[in-house]
Parts: structure tokens; C-alpha cells; sequence
């Protein structure tokens, strides 16, 4: 599968990167270079078998659905680069 | 009584603090004193605590005075700056976090200092631990104490090269495809990644969930013992930690190499190690039969696929996981966002450096509709092939000896330009976190240009006890282990 400079841009959106235009060449290289890495996976038979997505067979445990973390609203949003009354700020999204 | 205390064990140390002959505010002081000389060359650490650092000393010297200490009461480390530290800055080498300050701490840190163990600083990685040789840190490259125009591994190149150059008496490092074991090999210390689960990953920040843990960068097997000792266990607030109990690894390091059989498997000799490496390994295998143990040929066949599968896997993991950086929360936010999308992606392609770009690219890339199943999914398959490839040669053996890299360090730079050669320095590494198991790189030889080289032991799931206690009677036969870099 071949990578070009509208998959790079393609891709840069879905991840919400902002690539400059003299820079997509670059990535079309490289990722093209790294997918023909990954293109060996295809010379491996891996009919019947079980996709494997984690390490430890186990199933996922539960809890009490009970309040365990304190209010930390004013540490949390100490973290950020602009709040105002106690909110996060951001550019106007709805005009 | 110690002309110089910086080169000395935890277990040597806390002999010593314990009897009060040296006192822990001492030993931070002379670290502090040495990690100001010697760090501005190495770079190791991006951060110092030197106030928390003092004021840990002080009240770990009350519990030692006290008679109320352990084992790692008063001793000082480094911290890979992934830990969520509450209150010290949180960078995970990138400009996304350069002024992230956490406003709680990880479970690894928080028993590492219950445990009375003070924290000079914050080491330099990778940034978000996506390196092999620490050049991708926003902070700066860290440099192999052996020799200063080389890499020293990565992602947890400060770690290791704090460990090694004595900036502290030992580190935290995380392991996602041999993060802990190829520094470690690289810089002449021990590393050990333990079973997926078997460490809590509260508080580390996430790059590829299904395969980072953390685990301790020491001196000898027995520190790395203690300080495991004190960061393994189930966490309720990491879902994946493991509910069983924890063995007592100091209670069988002694256990020795008599009949345990340890399997050879053929494919990481055959093609691609270099000279030095396969002559010194020769060796080593050599003092492991002399010291009882049967060595057995195994065949892992699917270990070719390991790069490849790795690098489908982690990155879609660290694509997703990356989302979180939206300039909004926390983290770095670009200079007048025009509207909401030019916040998100100014501020993620500023915050981010290229090789996280391009692995956010490639996450993204093969997670995208029409090519989920031609790259995930065929890698998930992969990847159960190559766990069940470990589980059928454990059926054979008890452990796994193999190199734990292909060549010494290179040079700085060498490979920046090339990330297909850069990925391909993990290929020893990499299977065991995708299988999830435990596995050490101890000291054991060196190259004939005097860089260190290293040797892997895997064991079974949440077998430590196996590899530390193996790797513990190779360093009470060899000397390895014991030699410095000089500075």
C-alpha cells in the first residue's frame, strides 16, 4: 500500500497535526519506508489464529460504583494555559 | 568513612546508613555536589529536587535514628521523568509537558518513597519514551558515560546513564520495547523489566498501554531486587496491575544456577550480532554451564516479526493515547489560536517533536479505516504467535539467555536520519513485551574499544525471582557488573 502526499495530509487531519507543506515529502518517504517494514507481517500465514491485544489473560475487574477521587477541580485546572470561572477556555466554537 | 560513597550498592549503602556510620543528608549532599559536576556533560537529569531531595534525607535520617529504617530508607535515586512527581515538574522529555506540574503522584513513586527512598531528580528519556538512543528528547541528548560522543540507549538513557556515571545509586526506568534493557546494556548496568501487570502504571504517562512497565536500573541484581520489591504489587487503580501476591525476591536470590535449564534460542545468533558481542556472549554462556546450569537449544521462529509487529502496535496505542494533548488542558497551547482546530493542531505539531509525529502519523495511519485489518489486526495475530513461541520453549526450559543487543552504543547521530536502523536496535528486546514477560540485561563483557555489553535473561510470566536470582549468582562469579566508566 502505497503512501502518498494526500494520505499524509489525510492522516495529519485525522491526528489533528498541522504539517507544513514543505515538510509532507519528508513523511511520504519515511512512512513509506516504515510501512514496508511492517509489509513483512504479510509473508506470515496467521489464518485461525487469535488476535492477541493484550499480555494478560484476564478480564477487565470491577468496582463499587462509588465517588473515590475528592474534588480536585481547582488543582486540575490549575494545569491549564487558560481557564476563566472555573472552566477551560477556548476559541469561540459556535458562531 | 567512604572516600567516595557515589559508587557504592543500595545493599552496600544500607548497611552503612543503618548503622549511622554515613548519614543519608550526607549522601544526598554528595551526590547533589556530583550530579552538579558532572551532569552539565551527560545530561542525564532534566530536573533536580534539591530541596525535596534534602528534606526526604532528613526525615529518612529521623527513621534511621529512629531505628525505624529499610532497606531503601535514605537511599537516593533518579526518577525517568514519566513519573507523575506531585508538585516537581513532568516533562516526559517534550516541550508538550515542559511545564507540566502534577498535581498528584504515581503509585511506583509514592511506594518508592513510603519505602523510605529520596528522589535527587528527574532523569532525561526519550521524548515520551520513543527513542533507542535518548535523541529525541526536547531537553537535549543524553551521552554514554563509557564514551562521551555515543548514545546511551534509549528510552531510558538518563536513567541508565545516571545509574552509570553514579548520579545516584540507582534509577526508575519504563520499558516498552527495551527502554529499560538496552540503556542498561549499553552503559554497563542492570536493568529489569518485570512482567506486564506485575508494576503498577498509576501515574506513568502512557505511551503504548498493552506493553509499558516499569522497573528499577541498578548497580547488581540484588538492588534491582530490593527496589523491585518495593514497586511491585496489585494497584485498584490500574486495572491491569496483577491481584497476586508478590514473592520475596531477597528471600531466593541466593537460589544459584544448579539444574535450572536455560534455553538458547537459535535466532538471535543468527545473522546480524556483531562480533564483540557474540565473542563476549560465547563467554558468558560458558561461565553459566560452569556454574550449573544446562543450556538447551530453542527455536523462537516468529522473532523476525517482532519489529514489524511492534511498530503497527505501538504506535496505534500511542496514537490514541497522544489524543490528549489538545492545548486545553494541560500541556503546551500555541501562541493565538485563530479558532478551535488551529488550537489542536499548532499546538500539537509545536508540542511535539518528529519522531512523535511520525509516530502519531503512522498510529493514525494504520488504524484508518481501510487499513485496520491489512495492519492491526494482522499484527495482533502476529503477536499471539510470537507469545506462544516463549510459552512452548518455557515448556523446555526455565529461562532464556540471549544477547540483550545486536552491537555496543553508536555514535551520536548516527542513525537520526534513518528511523527504519534506529527501530531496528530494539530486535532483541522487543518480543518480551509483546509476550509480556519478566526479562534482565545484566553486565557482561566489554567490546574491544571498551563499551559495555549486555546479556538477557527472560523468565516465565512473574517468574523475577528466576532472572534475578540467575542473574544474581552470574555477578557473584564475575566482576563485570562492577566496573566504572571514568569521569
Amino acid at each position: 500500500m502505497s503512501i502518498t502526499a494526500d494520505t499524509v495530509k489525510h492522516v495529519a487531519n485525522l491526528a489533528r497535526l498541522d504539517i507544513p507543506a514543505d515538510e509532507v515529502e519528508g513523511y511520504v518517504e519515511q512512512l513509506s519506508q516504515i510501512l514496508g517494514l511492517m509489509d513483512q507481517l504479510n509473508s506470515l500465514p496467521t489464518d485461525g489464529v487469535e488476535p492477541m491485544s493484550h499480555a494478560v489473560e484476564m478480564l477487565m475487574p470491577a468496582r463499587e460504583d462509588v465517588v473515590v477521587n475528592s474534588d480536585a477541580r481547582d488543582l486540575l485546572l490549575a494545569c491549564a494555559p487558560d481557564t476563566e470561572d472555573g472552566h477551560f477556555r477556548v476559541p469561540k466554537i459556535i458562531e | 568513612m567512604f572516600s567516595d560513597p557515589t559508587v557504592l550498592s543500595i545493599s552496600q549503602l544500607a548497611e552503612s546508613l543503618k548503622k549511622r556510620q554515613i548519614s543519608s543528608e550526607d549522601l544526598v549532599n554528595s551526590f547533589l555536589e556530583r550530579i552538579e559536576r558532572i551532569n552539565p556533560e551527560v545530561n542525564a537529569y532534566i530536573t533536580i529536587d534539591r530541596a525535596g531531595a534534602i528534606k526526604a534525607a532528613q526525615d529518612a535520617d529521623n527513621r534511621l535514628d529512629a531505628k525505624q529504617g529499610g532497606p531503601l530508607t535514605g537511599v537516593p535515586i533518579g526518577v525517568k521523568d514519566l513519573f507523575c512527581t506531585k508538585e516537581v515538574r513532568t516533562t516526559c522529555g517534550s516541550r508538550m509537558l515542559h511545564n507540566f506540574i502534577p498535581p498528584y503522584e504515581s503509585t511506583v513513586t509514592s511506594r518508592l518513597k513510603a519505602a523510605g527512598a529520596v528522589m535527587l531528580g528527574k532523569t532525561n528519556m526519550d521524548e515520551f519514551a520513543m527513542g533507542s538512543s535518548n535523541e529525541t528528547s526536547f531537553f537535549g541528548v543524553v551521552k554514554n558515560p563509557w564514551d562521551l560522543t555515543r548514545i546511551p540507549g534509549g528510552s531510558s538513557g538518563g536513567s541508565a546513564a545516571a545509574v552509570s556515571a553514579g548520579l545516584g545509586v540507582a534509577a526508575i526506568g519504563t520499558d516498552t520495547g527495551g527502554s529499560i534493557r538496552q540503556p542498561a546494556a549499553l552503559t554497563g548496568i542492570t536493568g529489569i523489566k518485570p512482567t506486564y501487570g506485575r508494576v503498577s502504571r498509576f501515574g506513568m504517562v502512557a505511551f503504548a498501554s498493552s506493553l509499558d512497565q516499569a522497573g528499577p536500573m541498578t548497580k547488581t541484581a540484588e538492588d534491582a531486587a530490593l527496589l523491585l520489591q518495593a514497586m511491585a504489587g496489585h494497584d485498584p487503580k490500574d486495572a491491569t496491575s496483577i491481584d497476586s501476591p508478590v514473592p520475596d525476591y531477597m528471600a531466593s536470590l541466593n537460589d544459584g544456577l544448579k539444574g535450572r535449564k536455560i534455553g538458547v534460542p537459535e535466532e538471535y545468533f543468527a545473522t546480524g550480532l556483531s562480533t564483540d558481542v557474540a565473542s563476549v556472549i560465547e563467554e558468558a554462556k560458558k561461565q553459566f554451564q560452569d556454574l550449573g546450569a544446562e543450556l538447551v537449544p530453542v527455536s523462537l521462529p516468529t522473532t523476525k516479526q517482532a519489529i514489524p509487529t511492534y511498530y503497527v502496535l505501538a504506535p496505534a496505542e500511542a496514537s490514541s493515547n497522544l489524543a490528549r494533548y489538545d492545548g486545553i488542558r494541560f500541556g503546551y497551547r500555541c501562541e493565538n489560536p485563530q479558532d478551535i482546530k488551529d488550537l489542536f493542531t499548532r499546538s500539537r505539531a509545536e508540542g511535539f517533536g518528529s519522531e512523535v509525529k511520525r509516530r502519531i502519523m503512522l498510529g493514525t495511519y494504520v488504524l484508518s479505516s481501510g487499513y485496520y485489518d491489512a495492519y492491526y489486526l494482522k499484527a495482533q495475530k502476529v503477536r499471539r504467535m510470537i507469545a506462544d513461541d516463549f510459552k512452548a520453549a518455557f515448556t523446555k526450559v526455565d529461562l532464556l539467555l540471549t544477547p540483550t543487543t545486536p552491537d555496543t552504543a553508536f555514535k551520536l547521530g548516527a542513525k537520526t536520519d534513518d528511523p527504519v536502523q534506529m527501530y531496528l536496535s530494539d530486535i532483541f528486546t522487543i518480543n518480551v513485551n509483546l509476550a509480556g514477560l519478566p526479562a534482565i540485561s545484566i553486565p557482561c563483557g566489554f567490546s574491544r574499544d571498551n563499551l559495555p555489553i549486555g546479556l538477557q535473561l527472560i523468565g516465565r510470566p512473574l517468574d523475577e525471582s528466576g532472572i534475578l536470582s540467575a542473574a544474581h549468582a552470574y555477578q557473584q562469579a564475575t566482576e563485570w557488573h562492577t566496573r566504572k566508566p571514568v569521569l
